[in-house]
C-alpha cells in the first residue's frame, strides 16, 4: 500500500467539469421565486471524469478488503464475498425497480423475498421474517419492539426490563434503551457462560425479556440455554436471539428449536453480502408466529428494506442447498478451533475446551514486561500484525478480559492461510518476548503510522474547509 | 503513584469534594484521571441543575471510553468550570486544580459518606 | 461430493486439523451443545445451484418485474447513475472492506467518508455531518430523538403532514417505543403551516420540529419564520431535505435550522425496489456531541502526514452501551462512496443543470396534463421542481397506466395522483404518457 495524500476538493479547478447530461428539449419553466432560492450553488469539486477515476482508485489502494487478506475479526464474520452475487444485485430488472410499484409489477422481486424467507426459516426454526432493518442493530432494534408491541397488545404494560449479559454486543444494552426499555445485566461464570442461579432473582412479572447470542461472544455455547429459557418464559418473558454469532450454527443447530421467540440475522456476515466498509448491511428480523401479527404494526424504514443486499443473501443460499449449508457451520468452527489449539501456548487462554466459530485469547503468556519497559499489549499485537498483511483480531472485547483478542477466521480461509497466521502470531509473540518497544511502534509497513486520536478527538477536524 | 491531596473527600466514584461554608466544590480524582487516560471532553451539567447524591451529573470522555461523573453530594449547581469545554487536558494535567463543579448543598448529612484521604487510598490499593 | 465452491477444505486438511484439536471428528466440535438440539435431519432446502443456474435463476425472476418507464418519485427517485460509480464502487478494496477501525489500512475508506462529510456540510451549509445513517426516514428517526436528547425536558416533537408518509410512520415507531410525544402540523394550502406551528409551541413541551424542505407534493416550502418561532419557544428545527434539490433550494442553513437530514438516494442511487439507500444527517456545532453515528476525523500520524481516523467515539453504542444517544453501530458506507462519487462527477454546476431539466419536465408534463381537462391544480400558485400532484376524475389511473408502460399517477393518501419527472425521461416518453393518460 502507499500513501496518498488528496482530497477531492483538492484536484478542483474552476470551470473544470465530469458531468453528462441529455440536452434539455422542454421548453423553460423559469426559475423558482428568490425568497426560495439557494443564495450560491453548493461549493463541489469541479473536476473531470479522469481525475475522479484516478483519485478514487488512489484511495481504494490504502484499503484492506476480504480480497486482499485473511481478516480474523471476531464477531464480524468476514467471508469471501461471492462475484456471482455482486452480479445479480446489479441486474437492470431489480435495480430500477421503484420500491412503491405495486406487487403486480414487481412479481420477481416478491418472490426474491418468499424464497429468502422460506429458506431463512427452515435454517432458523422461526416462523416469519421482516426484511426492514438495515443492520444488525436495527434488526436488535426491531426485534424489542416487537417483544415490546408483543406485552402492549395483550395489557402487559409493565415489562420495562431486558436481561443482558455482561459478555454482550455493546448494541445490545443501547438498543434496549432506544426502545426504552431498562437494562439489567447478568454476568457470566468463570466458564464464560450466563450465571442461571445469578439470572433467577432477576425473573419476575416486569421482565420483557433476554437478549442472548448463542454461542456467545466468547464464541462459546451457552450450554444452560434449555433451563434458560424455562425460566425466562415462566415468568412471561421472551427470548432475544442476537444472530450476530449464527454462523457455527448454519445446518447445525436452530435457534428456533432453542426456545428463542424473536431473532435478527445479519446478511453481511452470515450470508456473505459485502461489508462495503461499514454497510450497505441487512437485519432480517425472524419471529415465531404467535408474533406475526406485530410485525405489521412495526415500520422501520422508508420502504422494504436494503433489497440489493437480500438479492445476494438468496444467491449464496441457493449456491449452498442443501448440500453444502452444513458446511459453513462445521468448517467455521474446525477452524477457529485448529488456530485455538496452535497459539494456546503462546497466548492465553481463559476458557478451555471447544469453541464454536471464534474465541478469546487474553492477551500474551508472555507481553516481555521488564523493569521500565511496559510489556506488549493486545493492541500491539494487532497493529504488528498489519505489518505482515493480515487485519487484526477483535481487540478489547469482550470486556470481560483486559487483553481481549478476539478470532473468527470463518469456514471461507484454507490451512495454509491459517497457517500462514498461526505462523506470525508465533513471531509476533517471540518478538514481544525479545523487545516489546518494536511492537509499541508498530505497524512500520502501513502506509501510515499510528494517528493521534487524543488530538483528533479534543481539537475534533470533520470537514474540508471550503 | 496517584496523588491523594490531603483535606479534602473522596467518594467511592473517585469524585474529590472540597467543602467551603455550604458550597461544595467538586472535581475528579488525581487516580481517576490516570485511568482514564488522556480526557478529551467533559460533559459538564447547567448551572441551575439539581443533583442528587448517588447520580450522575455529567461525564468524562477519552478516545476509547467514557466515564459517568456521579454526585457525591445533593445540592443545586451553582457554579461550572467551562473553561474544562475547551481544555479538557487540564483535568490530566492537575485533576485538583480542575475544579468541575460548585454545588451548593441541599443535605449536609451527604458528607459523612465521603471518604477521607486515608481511607480514599486504602479502597484505590485495593 | 465436491465442497461448496467457497470452502477450500482438502480432506487431508481436515483430518490434520482435527488431530491438531484432539477430536475424532467434526461433529465432536459439537459436543458443547445438548442433544436435542442437533440437527437429526438435512436442511429441507432445494438442491445447491451451480453459478450458471443461479445467474438463470435471477435472470428469469428479474424478467418478471414489469419494465415501466418510471413517473413517480416520493422518496425515490430515478435519476441517472454515471457508470464510473458501480466501476469504482466495485473495487474490492471498498466493498469488501470491513469498518475502518483500523485506520492504518483503512485510509481510503476513511478518506472517502471525509470527503462525504464536507460534501453533505457544503449541500447543507450545516457545519457537521455524520458518516450516514440507513435511509431517509431513519435519518429523521434518529433527529427525533437527538431533538429530546437536546433540549432536555421536553417531551414532544412535531412533525409535518407534508413529510412523506414512509417517514412519518417510521418516526412514530420510534418514537411510541422511545417514549416521546408526536404532534402533527398540518399542511395547509400544500404547505407547513407557520400558524399551526406557533400553535403548537404554546403547550412549552416541544423539543423541535421536522419539517420538509421540499414536500411530499413536489411543492418547494417557504421557512420563513420557522426557525425564530421554535428558538424562541426553546426548540430546534429539523430540515428534511433532497440533497439534490440542495443545489437551487434554500439550505437547512438558510433557513436557519439546527438539523438538517434526508435521504441520500437520488444522488445516483439506483431504486432498487426500496434500498440500500443512506440517510444523511448535519447539525450545528452546538449539537456534535449528540449526534448519533459515525463520525471520520482529520489529525496527524508520528511522523506528521495528514490522517483520518473515526473520531468522538465515546457518544457511541459501543463505549456507551445503554446511556448511547442511538444505537446505530454501522452506516451505509459503500452508498455514501456512491453519493460522493456522484457529487464529485456532477459539480456544482452539473447539479444546478439537473435540477433545471427535471423541472423543465415536470411543468411540461403538468401544463400538458392539465390541457387535457382530466386534471384539476389543486395549488397553481405553489412552486415545484420535479414532482407535482393534480386531482384527477380518472378512476384507477394508476392501474391504467401500468398496462401502457408507466408508473406514473400514484395516488397520495388524500387521493391526489402524484407525478416526477427526471431527467432520464425524454420528451418523447412525457408526450406518450400524456397520451395514455387520454387513453386511459
Amino acid at each position: 500500500m502507499k500513501y496518498y495524500d488528496k482530497l477531492v476538493f483538492e484536484l478542483s479547478q474552476p470551470g473544470r467539469t465530469a458531468f453528462s447530461l441529455p440536452e434539455n428539449r422542454f421548453p423553460s419553466a423559469g426559475k423558482l421565486p428568490s425568497a426560495l432560492c439557494r443564495g450560491e450553488a453548493p461549493s463541489l469539486p469541479q473536476v473531470s471524469e479522469p481525475d475522479v477515476v484516478r483519485h478514487y482508485t488512489n484511495l481504494s489502494q490504502m484499503n484492506f478488503g476480504v480480497d486482499s487478506g485473511f481478516y480474523p475479526l471476531g464477531s464480524c464474520t468476514m467471508k469471501y464475498n461471492p462475484k456471482i452475487n455482486e452480479e445479480v444485485a446489479s441486474l437492470p430488472g431489480f435495480a430500477g425497480l421503484h420500491p412503491l410499484m405495486g406487487e403486480k409489477s414487481a412479481t420477481g422481486a416478491v418472490k426474491v423475498y418468499e424464497e429468502l424467507e422460506k429458506e431463512l426459516a427452515e435454517i432458523t426454526g422461526m416462523d416469519r421474517f421482516t426484511f426492514a432493518p438495515c443492520a444488525g442493530a436495527h434488526g436488535e432494534l426491531t426485534g424489542l419492539m416487537i417483544m415490546r408491541q408483543y406485552h402492549l397488545s395483550r395489557g402487559d404494560s409493565g415489562r420495562t426490563k431486558v436481561i443482558v449479559p455482561d459478555s454482550a454486543h455493546g448494541t445490545n444494552p443501547a438498543s434496549a434503551a432506544v426502545c426504552g426499555l431498562e437494562v439489567v445485566q447478568v454476568k457470566s461464570l468463570e466458564n464464560g457462560r450466563i450465571d442461571v442461579e445469578a439470572l433467577k432473582p432477576l425473573l419476575d412479572s416486569s421482565v420483557a425479556g433476554i437478549m442472548m447470542t448463542n454461542p456467545n461472544t466468547l464464541g462459546l455455547f451457552e450450554t444452560q440455554i434449555k433451563t434458560i429459557a424455562e425460566l425466562v418464559h415462566g415468568v412471561g418473558g421472551l427470548l432475544y436471539y442476537d444472530g450476530a454469532n449464527m454462523n457455527p450454527l448454519m445446518g447445525v443447530v436452530r435457534p428456533g428449536d432453542m426456545g428463542f421467540d424473536i431473532m435478527h440475522l445479519n446478511l453481511h456476515k452470515t450470508f456473505s453480502t459485502p461489508h462495503g466498509g461499514g454497510g450497505p448491511g441487512s437485519g432480517p428480523v425472524g419471529v415465531k408466529a404467535y408474533l406475526a401479527p406485530c410485525l405489521k404494526e412495526i415500520k422501520v424504514s422508508g420502504f422494504q428494506g436494503n433489497f440489493a443486499v437480500m438479492l445476494r443473501a438468496l444467491a449464496y443460499l441457493l449456491s449452498l442447498g442443501k448440500q453444502h449449508i452444513r458446511e459453513v457451520g462445521q468448517y467455521s468452527t474446525l477452524n477457529a478451533n485448529y488456530i485455538k489449539e496452535c497459539l494456546k501456548d503462546v497466548y492465553l487462554l481463559p476458557i478451555e475446551g471447544v469453541c464454536k466459530h471464534e474465541f478469546v485469547f487474553d492477551g500474551l503468556i508472555n507481553d516481555g514486561a521488564k523493569e521500565g519497559v511496559p510489556g506488549a499489549s493486545t493492541l500491539d499485537v494487532a497493529k504488528r500484525l498489519l505489518d505482515y498483511g493480515f487485519h487484526a483480531p477483535t481487540i478489547y472485547f469482550p470486556l470481560l478480559f483486559h487483553q481481549a483478542l478476539m478470532i473468527e477466521p470463518t469456514e471461507t480461509e484454507s490451512k495454509e492461510t491459517m497457517d500462514a497466521f498461526i505462523s506470525v502470531m508465533r513471531k509476533i509473540a517471540a518478538e514481544a518476548a525479545e523487545d516489546p518497544a518494536l511492537l509499541h511502534d508498530a505497524p512500520h509497513n502501513t502506509p501510515i503510522t499510528r494517528p493521534d486520536e487524543t488530538t483528533a478527538a479534543r481539537n475534533p477536524v470533520l470537514i474540508h474547509p471550503q | 503513584m496517584s496523588k491523594i491531596l490531603e483535606g479534602v473527600k473522596y467518594s467511592p466514584t473517585h469524585e474529590w469534594v472540597k467543602i467551603e461554608g455550604n458550597v461544595a466544590i467538586i472535581g475528579v480524582s488525581d487516580f481517576a484521571q490516570e485511568e482514564m487516560g488522556d480526557i478529551t471532553y467533559v460533559d459538564l451539567p447547567e448551572e441551575g441543575d439539581k443533583l442528587v447524591a448517588g447520580e450522575e451529573f455529567g461525564a468524562l470522555e477519552s478516545v476509547k471510553a467514557s466515564s459517568d461523573l456521579i454526585a457525591p453530594v445533593s445540592g443545586t449547581v451553582i457554579e461550572v468550570n467551562t473553561a474544562l469545554e475547551d481544555e479538557p487536558e487540564k483535568v490530566n494535567e492537575d485533576a485538583f486544580a480542575a475544579w468541575i463543579i460548585k454545588v451548593e448543598l441541599s443535605d449536609t448529612s451527604d458528607l459523612d459518606d465521603l471518604l477521607d484521604a486515608a481511607a480514599y487510598k486504602a479502597l484505590i490499593e485495593k | 461430493m465436491a465442497r461448496s465452491p467457497y470452502i477450500p477444505h482438502t480432506d487431508a486438511d481436515i483430518s490434520a486439523m482435527l488431530e491438531k484439536i484432539g477430536v475424532k471428528d467434526l461433529d465432536a466440535l459439537y459436543s458443547d451443545v445438548p442433544q436435542e438440539f442437533l440437527r437429526k435431519e438435512p436442511c429441507d432446502l432445494p438442491d445447491a445451484l451451480s453459478e450458471q443456474e443461479i445467474r438463470e435463476y435471477f435472470a428469469c425472476l428479474a424478467a418478471q418485474n414489469a419494465n415501466l418507464k418510471v413517473f413517480v418519485g416520493q422518496g425515490a427517485y430515478d435519476h441517472y447513475t454515471p457508470s464510473v460509480i458501480p466501476y469504482l464502487t466495485s473495487r474490492s478494496e471498498f466493498i469488501t472492506a470491513y469498518t475502518p477501525y483500523q485506520c492504518e489500512i483503512s485510509q481510503g475508506t476513511l478518506r472517502y467518508i471525509f470527503e462525504y462529510q464536507s460534501m453533505i456540510c457544503r449541500l447543507t451549509g450545516l457545519d457537521i455531518s455524520n458518516a450516514s445513517l440507513y435511509d431517509g426516514a431513519t435519518a429523521a428517526a434518529e433527529a427525533m430523538m437527538m431533538l429530546i436528547a437536546c433540549t432536555r425536558k421536553k417531551t414532544t416533537v412535531l412533525l409535518s403532514e407534508a413529510l412523506l408518509p414512509q417517514v412519518r410512520e417510521v418516526v412514530k415507531t420510534y418514537a411510541k417505543f422511545h417514549g416521546v410525544k408526536i404532534g402533527f402540523i398540518p399542511a395547509d394550502g400544500g404547505e407547513t403551516s407557520l400558524d399551526a406551528l406557533k400553535e403548537a409551541l404554546h403547550s412549552g413541551e416541544v423539543a423541535g420540529a421536522i419539517v420538509p424542505s421540499v414536500n411530499r407534493f413536489g411543492i418547494v416550502e417557504n421557512h420563513e419564520g420557522f426557525a425564530q418561532a421554535l428558538h424562541d419557544a426553546g426548540a430546534l428545527l429539523v430540515e428534511y431535505c433532497d440533497p439534490s434539490a440542495l443545489a437551487v433550494v434554500k439550505s437547512p442553513a438558510e433557513w436557519d435550522a439546527d438539523i438538517a437530514v434526508g435521504d441520500g438516494q437520488p444522488l445516483g442511487l439506483p431504486l432498487s425496489y426500496g434500498g440500500p439507500y443512506v440517510g444523511f444527517m448535519a447539525v450545528k456545532k452546538d449539537h456534535m456531541r449528540k449526534m448519533p453515528g459515525r463520525i471520520v476525523g482529520q489529525t496527524t500520524d508520528k511522523e506528521g502526514r495528514r490522517v483520518f481516523v473515526l473520531t468522538l467515539q465515546a457518544r457511541e453504542q459501543h463505549i456507551r452501551r445503554e446511556k448511547a444517544t442511538s444505537n446505530i453501530c454501522s452506516n451505509e458506507s459503500l452508498m455514501a462512496l456512491w453519493a460522493t462519487i456522484y457529487l464529485s462527477l456532477m459539480g456544482p454546476e452539473g447539479l444546478v443543470k439537473l435540477n433545471e431539466i427535471c423541472s423543465d419536465g415536470a411543468h411540461y408534463l403538468k401544463e400538458e396534463l392539465l390541457k387535457t381537462g382530466l386534471f384539476e391544480d389543486l395549488f397553481p400558485a405553489k412552486p415545484f421542481l420535479k414532482e407535482f400532484v393534480l386531482k384527477t376524475s380518472v378512476e384507477g389511473l394508476q392501474a391504467k397506466l401500468e398496462k401502457a408502460g408507466f408508473f406514473a399517477a400514484l395516488p397520495t393518501e388524500e387521493g391526489y395522483v402524484s407525478f416526477c419527472v427526471t431527467e432520464k425521461r425524454s420528451k418523447e416518453e412525457t408526450d406518450l404518457l400524456v397520451k395514455a393518460v387520454k387513453e386511459a
